[in-house]
């Protein structure tokens, strides 16, 4: 990790702490991204669909006009298919059966000390740990 | 007025992941690998995201949402097999690609094809859980 990276890293925090913070204190709501593109998939989310869209448009596009702001866009995802593939199966899955992610168990959930989110973040946090441990020190498959 | 309002949250939020790092699989992979080069970046995002989260829930208190009727409840605090299962199978994907749902959207413009097949896949995931649901009991 370079020194600059925990700086970058807190400032693009509280930049995400304040999106939910406006998200629930303005819209009543909560940000989580599994929540909000999973209930738009299963149609549970058909009546504000319409907010979910707003939220996701500005998700998706508001990096665009940061990119000559801040170093390189490589995100070094690995180019095995089947692994992109079986891991996207696994967190769309897990995350809707659990009803949350990062975003909702994790930031939402922890900050209102919330059971169940600090509970599901230490799970996961604890199984992504050991998988990539095994998978990355054990198997050397990634 | 919710529209716009949900617009600049999602755009805080995908600026905070760009900036962060967080679309970087690299560097949640690096979070995660504990006994290999352990990168401490996801705890100072985490951490700067959860104060002002945490003032937002302690304002909340006794007052309404600007543009709703009520602010969430909270949920009865107990575990159920679709958290533990749930989170168990998001945490060992998450360890595969080093993408959860928020970083997956927010690197969409310049990931390149490894996020479109990947934002592909999740979403195909999530449409699995109605069935999963309607077949096996979690709510124990």
């Amino acid at each position: 990790m370079l020194e600059q990276d925990w700086i970058y890293g807190f400032l693009g925090g509280l930049l995400i702490g304040t999106g939910g913070a406006v998200f629930l204190l303005m819209n009543g709501r909560i940000m989580g991204a599994s929540g909000i593109l999973g209930g738009l998939l299963d149609g549970s989310g058909r009546a504000n669909a319409r907010e979910r869209l707003a939220f996701l448009a500005g998700t998706i596009l508001m990096p665009i006009p940061l990119y000559p702001f801040f170093r390189s866009v490589d995100t070094h995802i690995t180019t095995d298919l089947t692994v992109i593939v079986l891991g996207g199966l696994m967190v769309g899955l897990g995350t809707r059966l659990a009803n949350g992610c990062t975003s909702g168990h994790g930031v939402c959930g922890i900050s209102r000390l919330s059971f169940r989110g600090i509970s599901a973040t230490a799970i996961y946090i604890l199984m992504g740990g050991f998988t990539l441990s095994v998978l990355r020190h054990i198997w050397g498959v990634i | 007025m919710r529209m716009i309002f949900a617009f600049l949250a999602g755009a805080l939020f995908g600026a905070g992941l760009f900036i962060s790092g967080m679309t970087d699989t690299s560097k949640v992979q690096g979070w995660l690998d504990v006994f290999g080069d352990w990168d401490p970046t996801l705890a100072f995002v985490m951490g700067g995201a959860i104060l002002p989260m945490a003032a937002a829930w302690a304002f909340a208190k006794g007052r309404k949402p600007v543009l709703a009727d009520s602010f969430p409840k909270p949920v009865e605090p107990k575990l159920d097999r679709g958290l533990v299962f749930g989170s168990m199978l998001f945490g060992a994907g998450w360890a595969l690609v080093g993408l959860c749902p928020g970083p997956a959207l927010a690197s969409l413009s310049y990931g390149g094809w490894g996020h479109w097949v990947f934002m592909a896949a999740m979403l195909a995931g999530m449409g699995l859980a109605v069935p999963v649901r309607a077949r096996i009991d979690l709510t124990a």
